[in-house]
């Protein structure tokens, strides 16, 4: 077993060697720009972007002739927000997201409000979960699209995709899916699913950074404003010389998710139940969102009276992320844990395991004792603990915030 | 986050970790912070009749550099008198451990929780 441990398979997956092989040959060999028309060396490069295109379509059960590729989900969902906006402006100004989107969602709504759109954020309940009676209550006359994200980032909850869309496509109104997290661990069928724009990432699941793709439904017809110019490759949506060998890996690693996903699914079911009851063990845990309604990649806990980065600074041995971004300067707890309403102390106390296909039980085991260990050494160096031990209420004490 | 090695060294092996009883009256006592800021700190002081402070204890809910700040100061404090104890500038503990900026507020904190204590002991002995 090779130590740090990586956990953190939300953050970005290794590209599977299968993958790679199958990208290689599109860098040296197949070199070519699928745009040239006039000799072979694009034609095969076309054919193997199109066998891409064939691929990604067959796992999320759509037309290839819906996607178009990007340079990830970041562009997608960029393109798929402001380019409807844009498109759709003189039909109504209001959109509507959740507050535990990803940033890409907010600062690209952020961004049209600016531009004069009203954006309302929806909150969730306590488990992650959207109630679709505020939901349905939020949307109005004016209300020109919807964007929720299928798996949460943080918390891995799975939002009710199928009863939005019918929410949504009954009023006319356009419904954005964020599915960054969902491919290869939810079943998505487009044919069935009144989505008219998803947004895609292949690093995600097992394929390369730098790559995505967006549907854009035909049937019924959606329409965006390019917010790319150049040559009007991908249908005029996006322009500029495809990517082949990163295309092709996004293909390969779908290919594979579509095979895989239900046998990798429960195998990592069954690891991730190993780490929750190996970490229940300890007292003062708590799981993080719907524990139900989640893929079992996720597993987000908090773990009271220690702080969170020294948390993961003392769980060396695995790689993690944290709910509190003090690393990165801010010292704000996560936004998500803070729309579920837990507490500040919480929310910086948290940690959110992600498992993934090279995840092994030893891993699991090393990690549960690794973690065990931390948290009792911290907790022993935690006033807040020693309180609590003594039977202090923490929310009697007064304290001074500083 | 990078941290200095002394930063890392105070994590890893926390100098005078514990509590003492605090209804002892050589025994100062001083809690300073707030869970929902990230960090609470009570530091505990020993004072011998001379006014000098003999030993010090330490529990922190923080990050690294506020259970570093905490260790350092434990350590600062003993042998000192009251006054040369409160008198621990935040700046001397940042400077030793290398803190960034982001990370002054945990010796600030340090030096809120010294002074905390030296005030506890005085209440106690007021004449």
């Amino acid at each position: 077993m090779k130590l740090p441990i990586y956990l953190d398979y939300s953050a970005t997956t290794p590209v599977d060697p299968r993958v790679a092989q199958k990208m290689i040959p599109y860098l040296t060999e197949h070199f070519g720009n699928p745009a040239s028309r006039s000799h072979v060396f694009g034609w095969k490069a076309e054919e193997a972007v199109e066998q891409a295109r064939e691929d990604v379509a067959a796992l999320v059960r759509c037309d290839a002739k819906d996607l178009i590729w990007t340079s990830g989900a970041t562009e997608s969902i960029n393109l798929a927000l402001k380019g409807a906006a844009e498109f759709y402006k003189t039909k109504g100004k209001h959109l509507l997201t959740v507050k535990t989107e990803h940033k890409a969602t907010l600062d690209s709504m952020r961004e049209l409000e600016r531009r004069g759109f009203e954006v309302t954020y929806l909150d969730v309940q306590p488990d992650g979960l959207l109630d679709l009676g505020q939901l349905e209550g939020a949307l109005r006359k004016d209300t020109i699209l919807v964007s929720v994200m299928f798996v949460n980032n943080e918390i891995g909850v799975v939002q009710d995709i199928a009863a939005i869309g019918e929410l949504c496509r009954k009023r006319g109104i356009l419904f954005h899916v964020d599915s960054a997290q969902a491919t290869g661990k939810c079943d998505i069928d487009l044919q069935a699913l009144k989505v008219d724009l998803m947004s895609f990432s292949a690093h995600k699941t097992y394929g390369p950074k730098g790559v995505g793709a967006l549907f854009i439904r035909r049937k019924p017809r959606v329409r965006l404003e390019a917010q790319m110019h150049g040559g009007g490759h991908e249908r005029g949506f996006r322009s500029g010389t495809l990517a082949t060998h990163q295309i092709v890996g996004m293909g390969e690693a779908y290919r594979l998710a579509r095979l895989e996903m239900v046998a990798e699914r429960d195998r990592i079911r069954a690891l991730r139940d190993r780490l929750l009851t190996g970490l229940n063990r300890m007292e003062e845990v708590f799981v993080n969102g719907d524990l139900e309604r989640r893929v079992p990649h996720n597993l987000n806990m908090s773990f009271n009276y220690v702080e969170g980065e020294s948390l993961i600074m003392a769980v060396k041995d695995i790689a993690v992320s944290s709910g509190s971004a003090c690393t990165s300067a801010s010292l704000e707890p996560s936004y998500v844990l803070r729309a579920l309403g837990r507490s500040d102390e919480l929310a910086h106390s948290s940690i959110r395991f992600t498992l993934g296909r090279f995840t092994t039980a030893e891993e699991i085991d090393y990690a549960v004792d690794h973690i065990q260990t931390k948290v009792a050494k911290l907790r022993e160096l935690s006033p807040l603990w020693e309180m609590h031990k003594e039977g202090v209420d923490l929310n009697t004490v007064q304290w001074a915030a500083h | 986050m990078a941290y200095s090695d002394k930063v890392i060294d105070h994590y890893e092996n926390p100098r005078n970790v514990g509590s003492f009883d605090k209804g002892d009256a050589s025994v100062g006592t001083g809690m300073v912070g707030a869970p929902a800021c990230g960090d609470v700190m009570k530091l505990q002081i020993k004072v011998n009749k001379d006014g000098v402070i003999e030993d010090a204890r330490f529990k922190t809910y923080g990050c690294g550099s506020a259970i570093a700040s905490s260790s350092l100061v434990t350590e600062w404090v003993k042998g000192k008198k009251l006054e040369e104890a409160a008198s621990i500038k935040n700046t001397q503990i940042a400077a030793e451990l290398s803190l960034p900026p982001v990370k002054i507020h945990c010796s600030i904190l340090a030096e809120d929780a010294i002074k905390a204590a030296v005030e506890d002991y005085r209440k106690k002995h007021k004449p």
